[in-house]
């Protein structure tokens, strides 16, 4: 089972990011479960959402405690919530920004991780130049394709088309495969040096 | 063909006689035939005002949808009189849920009549004053802002009878109830409370609101059939003297309340749209106090330690129904049977 | 057709193929996404002939059903938590008048302290109300249980309640099955109702019934329950015919054969609790799972038969009686009769606490070595309650409990789970 969560802003689309990275698994003939974490919070309060993906039916509705990837679609969020509670250091952790990731200040904490697998994705610039909102969440779900390989660009772009219909599904898509392709590049970099 | 203007008064007893009238003018009480939808044997206490207008009103409603009616009933005491197990008087297919939620149930059976295509079957709510003013008036008031096909009918004995005469949010002034004791310096029920409901109800806008009185047949019956040329939420507010809880002889039941139409302590009325388009003049003025002495709940404002204070106070808000309804004057709006007494 | 989609939006698409004539809403989390698409089901003219009506209070949703439903019309609503114990009047009153009507409640606490997140205290509320009350353990179970109640509650004339975990299941997004209109029209028959209101035949419905004749009414609403349990095996039965998979049926046995501890909930927390009991056969425990579907009425006779073999049960509740303990419990004890099985509570899941598999574990290795008390609060944070117990020693006026309680935890915001 790989699990993901995301960690966001109410009106940032967090829920639907898990949402939709959950049909994509299910295009692909996986099991998938996406939940959000319930809160009656306002545009702007800090939101959790998760996604569950398997090769075998998923029965557990407990939340994400321990997750194989984290989705920082907010980077103002790092030193507010705990973010990477319960994040081995296999995990994966793409976050939201124009940092890099060694400027974001978490000194110490990531030493033991994998270098490779700790990224961020200009998502939100991305979602400007395609949509003219700061909408993210597709973008980092083409960021977190390319990140993990848990899941094809291809069925993510098919979960987007499946939410958003016509122009905005096609500039969602078309910043997630920007984003993607940004990923890839410097996961690649990263796994040179 | 020839016509004579009918005069309404030789009864002697300001009632209109049916045998006045051609066949077809006459009260649908007068009709042999008549579906009798609350029947005799009920347990209403002799003079009840309530078994009196529920009868009256769903006769006419009977006839103006041609038997095609159904009745909601809320808790009170025409559901219980009417209903004593295994035992009824309803000859209309009726249906009781809860003291508060008649209105939505009634909204209730409309929706399933629509959508089985069944629209001309009507839809009848009634219940007491409690059911309507007070605790039934959320869903009351959401069934009229919905606009909802049904005729609600507020049978008004102006407290809680049912449970032993406890003040409700349409009890009078002054008057004596077991919540509202004739003690102290300002006995009986306090001045400055209470709803207007049929003001209210013509605030949400609906299409019908009328006011009446069990003591004038033909004018609630003429009101119950108008409001059956509606489709859509409608509300009628008769005034039914409750001898038991007003202390007043049974056998006065009729002359109470055409007392208090004429003292106008009860103005009766018609609005449609939200705009009052008619209402019945007072032929003849009386002072409250004539409607006011014939209760006992009233008791404490006369004789030896009387309170005619306290009578002025309520002749005053008769008075300004008097004026703010035009009950006075001698045409008054849209009033074709202004026909003078000999 | 298998999709990835939303439990509301599988419920409320399901729904509409049971052909509901009049729908009745009223917003209140967890149940506002199965109202809001049914409602634009109806206004797009897909689900007709509907009636869907926007009404002022829960209290008058049930009302309209109520009118509803003894006029001859299919009826349905949804509600949860505050919104069913402001209609709870209409709610008995609709079990005792014997109206079909199809309810789901989307299973969320009650206030004071007001909380949106899941746990069965709203359905406990009612539990004697004479209504039907079956448990979803899967959105898929929520969406085959909808066929079947509206099913069983027309055939009996009894009002069915359909208990989906708010949140939980509500607003998972997972693989479901929506059953095709031509397979939900084969499996469920139009309403034949065994009472209506019709000018052709006038009947009174709701007369008043004295002590002559009140115990034998309410008796009839007992044997029509135990009715239903003869017949929620047999429609189980009859839908996995028709549907190809099995749902619903009064009870769930999971690895109970050779259990030594078996451990019994309602709803979706079933499916952490046999993750649980799988990781604790990998330790060589014999630990098997119980979950009731139909929890009104209560299946004495399969209770008993599927915990004869057990030494403990262990009933995890996401509800309780305050100043008693378990409520389902109270009913394990009845159906099993047996001086020799020990029956522990855990009440768990309060106010949408996420029940994880590690507390779970925890408490069944207690269990096995005998160290799980008769009723345990699972993950209390037994420091919080001294605090403020001590503040209520100290002084008089100490305010109130669960602002304090929240002073004492400071961010919410920054805790995971």
């Amino acid at each position: 089972m790989f699990q993901v969560r995301f960690h966001g802003r109410g009106g940032q689309g967090v829920v639907t990011a898990a949402e939709m990275l959950s049909v994509a698994a299910f295009t692909e003939g996986r099991y998938a479960q996406a939940f959000p974490s319930f809160g009656s919070e306002r545009m702007g309060a800090p939101v959790v959402s998760y996604c569950r993906i398997d090769d075998h039916p998923i029965r557990t509705r407990e939340p994400v405690m321990a997750p194989d990837a984290l989705i920082i679609q907010d980077v103002t969020l790092i030193h507010q919530v705990d973010l990477f509670a319960g994040l081995s250091s296999n995990g994966y952790v793409l976050v939201n920004t124009l940092q890099r990731f060694d400027e974001l200040g978490f000194g110490e904490f990531f030493s033991q991780f994998h270098r490779d697998r700790l990224l961020t994705c200009p998502a939100t610039e991305f979602a400007i130049e395609q949509l003219g909102r700061p909408l993210p969440n597709a973008a980092l779900l083409g960021g977190f394709a390319a990140l993990t390989g848990e899941i094809t660009l291809d069925a993510i772009d098919s979960a987007i088309r499946g939410r958003f219909s016509g122009a905005v599904g096609e500039r969602n898509v078309a910043a997630a495969t920007a984003a993607f392709r940004f990923a890839s590049l410097a996961k690649e970099e990263l796994t040179r040096a | 063909m020839t016509s004579q203007p009918v005069r309404f008064y030789q009864v002697g007893s300001f009632a209109v006689g049916n045998r006045l009238f051609d066949k077809e003018n006459r009260t649908v009480q007068s009709d042999p035939h008549r579906s009798n939808s609350l029947d005799s044997g009920h347990r209403a206490c002799q003079g009840c005002g309530e078994a009196l207008g529920a009868r009256y009103a769903l006769d006419a409603a009977m006839r103006a949808t041609g038997g095609q009616l159904i009745a909601v009933n809320a808790t009170g005491c025409l559901e219980v009189f009417s209903t004593p197990y295994p035992e009824t008087s309803w000859r209309v297919a009726w249906l009781h849920s809860l003291f508060a939620n008649a209105p939505a149930v009634a909204t209730g059976v409309a929706a399933a009549l629509k959508v089985k295509g069944m629209q001309d079957v009507r839809v009848v709510g009634q219940a007491g004053d409690g059911g309507t003013v007070d605790i039934g008036f959320g869903c009351l008031s959401g069934m009229f802002e919905r606009n909802d096909d049904v005729l609600f009918i507020c049978y008004d004995n102006e407290a809680y009878m049912n449970t032993g005469v406890q003040r409700s949010g349409a009890t009078p002034p002054a008057a004596r109830t077991a919540t509202t004791e004739a003690v102290g310096a300002e006995p009986g029920n306090v001045f400055g409370q209470g709803k207007d409901l049929p003001r209210l109800a013509m605030a949400h806008g609906i299409d019908y609101v009328a006011t009446a009185t069990v003591a004038d047949l033909h004018d609630l019956e003429a009101k119950v059939e108008r409001a059956m040329q509606f489709h859509g939420a409608r509300y009628l507010h008769i005034l039914v003297p409750c001898p038991l809880g007003w202390g007043s002889a049974p056998n006065d039941t009729i002359r109470v309340a055409r007392l208090a139409a004429e003292s106008g302590i009860f103005p009766v009325f018609e609005a449609e749209h939200g705009e009052v388009t008619a209402v019945s003049p007072i032929r003849h003025r009386e002072p409250v106090e004539s409607y006011l002495s014939l209760q006992s709940r009233y008791a404490h404002l006369f004789g030896e330690h009387g309170r005619p204070d306290i009578v002025a106070r309520i002749q005053a808000i008769a008075d300004h129904n008097i004026s703010t309804y035009g009950l006075l004057e001698e045409q008054a709006v849209g009033t074709g049977s202004n026909e003078t007494s000999p | 057709m298998l999709r990835q989609i939303e439990g509301s939006r599988a419920v409320a698409e399901t729904v509409a193929r049971c052909r509901p004539e009049v729908v009745c809403a009223y917003p209140i989390s967890p149940q506002t996404h199965i109202i809001e698409a049914i409602g634009a089901m109806v206004k797009s003219g897909q689900l007709s002939p509907c009636e869907f009506i926007n009404v002022e209070s829960e209290f008058a949703a049930m009302s309209v059903s109520i009118g509803a439903s003894a006029t001859g019309a299919r009826a349905y609503t949804a509600t949860a938590s505050q919104g069913l114990l402001f209609m709870i009047e209409a709610v008995y009153n609709a079990a005792g008048l014997g109206l079909p009507i199809v309810m789901t409640l989307a299973n969320r606490a009650i206030g004071a302290p007001i909380n949106i997140w899941n746990d069965h205290s709203d359905a406990m509320a009612v539990r004697d109300s004479g209504w039907i009350q079956l448990f979803a353990e899967t959105n898929q179970e929520a969406v085959d249980l909808h066929i079947q109640a509206f099913q069983l509650a027309e055939e009996l004339s009894l009002p069915v309640m359909v208990c989906m975990d708010g949140f939980i299941l509500t607003h998972a997004v997972e693989g479901i099955d929506v059953p095709d209109q031509s397979d939900v029209d084969a499996f469920l028959p139009p309403y034949e109702p065994r009472q209506v209101l019709d000018p052709s035949d006038p009947i009174s419905i709701g007369a008043m019934v004295g002590p002559e004749a009140f115990e034998e009414v309410r008796y009839l609403s007992h044997l029509r329950q135990l009715d239903a349990l003869e017949r929620i095996p047999v429609l189980a039965g009859e839908f996995t015919e028709s549907f190809g998979r099995e749902s619903g049926g009064l009870l769930h046995c999971y690895r109970t054969e050779d259990a030594e501890t078996i451990v019994v909930a309602l709803g979706s927390v079933l499916g952490t609790i046999k993750d649980a009991a799988d990781a604790r056969r990998a330790m060589g425990e014999r630990v098997g799972v119980v979950g009731i579907t139909s929890f009104r009425p209560f299946p004495h006779d399969a209770v008993r038969s599927a915990l004869s073999r057990a030494r403990r049960v262990v009933v995890v509740e996401k509800a309780f009686s305050v100043g008693f303990g378990g409520v389902l419990s109270t009913d394990i004890a009845m159906a099993t009769h047996d001086d020799d099985l020990t029956i522990h509570t855990v009440v768990a899941g309060l106010g949408g606490r996420a029940i994880t598999q590690h507390s779970l574990e925890g408490m069944l290795v207690d269990a096995t070595n005998g160290r799980l008390e008769r009723l345990t609060f699972l993950d209390l944070d037994h420091g919080i309650i001294e605090r403020e117990r001590d503040r209520m020693t100290a002084t008089r006026r100490s305010g109130p409990s669960a602002e304090n309680i929240l002073r004492d935890l400071g961010t919410v915001a920054s805790r995971i789970g």
